[in-house]
């Protein structure tokens, strides 16, 4: 392979080991896939600059480290991934630790009727051929880097079905374990996720970097709503001080469908996450509640883009940054196809710049071409109002202790917009953990 | 009452004025002296030469052609070309009326002054009236200069840039390319190269300038692009107000503009520059128009000093432009107030930069976008706030409207902020007129047309306001034969 650049070469080599190591019997369109996605990652390298989408995330950090494909299973002692659990009993919980299913730490196979949950090794080995037209790239999505990377590594994940009709009570959990390695590990686990007509489901992502893990998660999850489904996601990244992460998620909605996303990132050294949802049918709402707490020398970059493809959908959008250090970057872009009227787009980010350390780039973006809308987006960057630091202080509490008051309430606006309660708990009990564990505020 | 038969009757009535053509459409016949299409070393030669610039101009000019030549046409913005042939446009036209330039209006080529009289811009009169001086700029050079007296007397320049060149040229010298340097972007360096003429403003230290000043430019000549360049110096304390409107007769092939313009406030100055822009935007198929590729930056230098952008946009195939201010001294104030207009196939990317560099730094911008047929207008701008710029301030306030299930509206805020005592506030609209307000003007007796002018006009207020007065007539006026039949 000529022409490559040395950004590429180490995954372009880490194929051949990963190829010679999976089980022999892949399906030949299988390999074909594989192959053919690490051609297009190799010919397009990793994102410049350059590239309206890339303005502000370098690569280059990324680009520096020689990650290596994770081949043999890894392990995490139990205890440790406990706080990262959903104490509720959930419907089932899968635990990944390096990529890799682990048994041990999961639960046992759902018995709910009408909910089919498999890891994706299982599925191509058993079911293969059904899965083929999910893991084709479908026109209308963008050719991405990162999605291409992640196919040409696909080995494990998880598909999740819900069958027509089926309202789960509990939430499923999927939660991704990255630990401390002697030569850090690419991850690339794959999500399906496919909800029956009117099934409602609730379903948690949490990715959980231990002590010292710096590897690189570049995860993909594909979800698909029938007609009237209702999926709740509370996609959860906590990936350690210097773990990379790369999170694509894409939603494809059919009529009256309903997609609630919550994005927290608390944690991660290098994060950039992409969430995508086209409305291809009436009457389907796409609720995007997002929060990400950045600090040090972090850098936390969060894409959004909702595409209104049909008439009467509706979009809501909020996202929230605090910022005590580092970069977070916000671009969320919102599309109204021609003939989409009757849309109502409302999209709002706000963020608290804390530090002289820290930076913050937010684009949102309209693009409109339909007459008869309703589209509105607001964008405000600022600091702690200072009338209300006052009247805490007056009150006789100390600075510290106000500003963590007034910092948590500007976060927990986003959390009480998570419908499920326990889901709410979970997510203001984590992000409570990871505003403890980290300086957000530079006191002066 | 026969409704269909009404329906129909304003259907028709709507189909004509949809139809109306370009008002300003013709070609006066002058004979030009037009250098032959095509750009190299020996054009930009010819062009210092025939205006006798000083060695220092064309030195200025080749390294800008120089780097030109190391460019490549910018492709980010949201707006659909063919692709210009930049060898095919002729870099130099100018009227041949007269050997010497005339030194009053009564000098003037009387088929010129004809021309202004077909735009509505009665020179005699307007300056009478108006108490305005007219820079009038007709292709490449400017023909009359009024006023010039009494500007003299305060001790104000107001001058082509040709003449600058000649009799200020340590001035020009000094601040040219101050703002927008010769290698800023591909047109901007493009224009460095290649500019013909334009206005030079000079207001000297404790001035504040007694008239608006303002220009009148346009394009004539077939295939000559115009390339201006205006330069705008308010001194310590000076005061000036800069009015610039335009029309451009028909003409079917597109006609590429690249116009710079440099404004540089000293401590406490104020420059307050106000744009109209009507040049033939192409006709209702997209055919023809003009490339408005414009470079627009102010630098508020010293402290407490304000620079205001007000314009209004109707006309061009293409526009793209981008006034900026840069907030330098501390406590300066950036002001953009825009209503943008796009209709037909006119496309129109446009906004502002803010840029942030001193302590205590205000910007506001507000910016109305109209979108009818099948324009596409797009907002594009910056708000950045340096690490140093301690308790700056901005406010975005962005709205649009669209008029036809054809056209589009799209928003690009870039914010951009490093100092954590900043407060940056952006909020953006889209909608279109409602059949509610619609009924409510019907019911009221008021015309369909009447009631689609008044609730533009509302939604345009804020930036109107902002303009001189006998400009916020002249634009409304615009703004309706613009949008005529766009509502049915």
């Amino acid at each position: 392979m000529t022409g490559m650049s040395d950004a590429v070469r180490p995954y372009a080599e880490g194929y051949k080991d990963f190829e010679s190591a999976l089980a022999c019997g892949a399906p030949p369109w299988l390999t074909a896939l594989r192959r053919e996605a690490l051609a297009r990652f190799t010919s397009g390298g990793f994102p410049g600059e350059r590239e309206e989408d890339w303005k502000y995330t370098s690569t280059r950090s990324l680009q520096q480290r020689a990650f290596i494909p994770a081949l043999a299973a890894s392990s995490a002692a139990a205890v440790a991934i406990e706080p990262a659990r959903l104490r509720e009993t959930p419907a089932c919980t899968l635990v990944f630790v390096d990529g890799r299913h682990a048994p041990a730490l999961s639960t046992a196979e759902s018995t709910i009727n009408g909910l089919h949950v498999n890891t994706l090794a299982a599925a191509l080995t058993h079911d293969a051929a059904r899965l083929e037209s999910y893991l084709v790239p479908e026109p209308g999505w963008s050719a991405d880097p990162f999605i291409a990377l992640n196919t040409a590594f696909l080995r494990d994940g998880v598909v999740i079905e819900v069958d027509a009709g089926i309202r789960l009570a509990q939430p499923l959990q999927l939660l991704f374990v990255s630990t401390r390695q002697a030569h850090p590990l690419a991850c690339h686990p794959r999500i399906l996720v496919r909800l029956g007509a009117g099934a409602h489901g609730v379903l948690v992502e949490t990715y959980l970097g231990l002590e010292g893990a710096a590897n690189l998660t570049n995860s993909h999850t594909q979800i698909a709503l029938e007609d009237g489904a209702c999926l709740e996601h509370l996609r959860l990244q906590r990936e350690s001080p210097e773990g990379f992460h790369v999170g694509r998620v894409h939603v494809t909605q059919q009529h009256a469908s309903r997609y609630l996303s919550n994005n927290l990132d608390l944690g991660g050294l290098w994060v950039r996450n992409d969430l995508h949802a086209r409305l291809q049918a009436a009457e389907a709402t796409a609720v995007f509640n997002g929060l990400y707490v950045v600090n040090a020398h972090r850098h936390v970059d969060n894409h959004t883009r909702i595409d209104h493809l049909a008439p009467h959908t509706r979009s809501d959008e909020l996202y929230r940054g605090i910022v005590g250090g580092g970069r977070a970057v916000f671009n969320g872009k919102v599309v109204v196809a021609k003939h989409a009227i009757k849309t109502d787009a409302s999209q709002s980010n706000d963020n608290l710049l804390l530090s002289r350390q820290a930076e913050i780039d937010t684009k949102p973006e309209l693009e409109i071409y339909a007459d008869d809308v309703k589209c509105s987006h607001g964008a405000t960057i600022g600091q702690l109002d200072e009338q209300a630091l006052f009247y805490l202080r007056s009150r006789g509490l100390d600075p510290e202790t106000a500003r963590g008051l007034l910092i948590g309430a500007f976060a927990v606006t986003v959390l009480d917009r998570i419908s499920v309660p326990e889901l709410r708990v979970f997510a203001r009990r984590q992000l409570s953990h990871a505003l403890a564990s980290q300086v957000v505020i530079e006191l002066s | 009452m026969n409704e269909t038969a009404s329906m129909s009757t304003q259907t028709s009535d709507v189909e004509k004025l949809v139809r109306s053509e370009y008002r300003h459409g013709f070609v006066t016949d002058i004979e030009a002296d037009t250098v032959a299409p095509g750009l190299n070393e020996d054009v930009i030669r010819l062009i210092s030469g025939k205006k006798h610039e000083p060695q220092f101009m064309l030195d200025w000019r080749l390294r800008a052609y120089r780097h030109w030549l190391t460019m490549r046409e910018p492709q980010w913005a949201h707006v659909r070309h063919a692709p210009i042939d930049y060898q095919a446009i002729s870099y130099y036209s100018a009227p041949k009326s007269k050997r010497n330039a005339p030194k009053s209006l009564d000098e003037v080529d009387p088929k010129l002054l004809e021309t202004y009289e077909k735009l509505g811009v009665p020179l005699h009169e307007r300056a009478r009236l108006a108490g305005v001086a007219v820079d009038a700029v007709f292709d490449s050079v400017s023909v009359a200069t009024t006023f010039r007296e009494k500007l003299a007397k305060a001790g104000v320049i107001f001058c082509s840039f040709s003449e600058a060149v000649k009799s200020h040229a340590q001035l020009v010298e000094q601040y040219l390319g101050s703002v927008v340097p010769y290698s800023d972007n591909f047109f901007a360096t493009l224009n460095s190269a290649v500019f013909t003429d334009g206005s030079f403003v000079f207001v000297p230290k404790g001035v504040r300038c007694p008239m608006e000043l303002s220009t009148y430019f346009r394009i004539n000549a077939a295939n000559t692009g115009q390339f201006e360049r205006t330069l705008i110096i308010a001194e310590e304390g000076a005061h000036v107000s800069y009015l610039e409107g335009c029309t451009a007769p028909m003409r079917d092939e597109n006609q590429l503009h690249a116009a710079v313009v440099e404004l540089v406030a000293l401590e406490g100055a104020q420059i307050k520059y106000s744009t109209v822009q009507n040049w033939y935007p192409g006709d209702e198929n997209g055919v023809g128009g003009i490339y408005n590729f414009v470079t627009k930056r102010g630098d508020c230098r010293g402290n407490d000093s304000k620079i205001s952008w007000t314009q209004v946009e109707t006309g061009s195939a293409i526009t793209w432009k981008y006034p900026s201010v840069l907030l330098r001294g501390d406590n300066s104030i950036g002001e953009f107030y825009s209503v943008a207009v796009a209709n037909h196939h006119q496309q129109a990317d446009t906004g502002t930069k803010m840029v942030h560099i001193g302590r205590n730094t205000r910007s506001t911008i507000v910016s109305k976008g109209i979108s009818a047929g099948h324009g596409q207008n797009s907002y594009r701008g910056l708000v950045k706030v340096l690490a140093g710029a301690e308790h700056a301030r901005n406010y975005t306030q962005c709205d649009s409207l669209l008029m036809s299930d054809r056209c589009g509206a799209h928003t690009f805020p870039y914010m951009e902020v490093k100092n954590p005592t900043a407060k940056v506030e952006h909020e953006a609209t889209t909608s279109k007129i409602s059949e509610d307000q619609l009924f409510y003007c019907r019911s009221r007796g008021i015309s369909t047309e009447d009631a689609v002018n008044m609730i533009v006009s509302g939604f345009c207020k804020d930036v109107f306001k902002e303009l001189p007065m006998e400009f916020a007539v002249e634009a409304q006026r615009l703004l309706a034969v613009t949008l005529e039949g766009t509502v049915g």
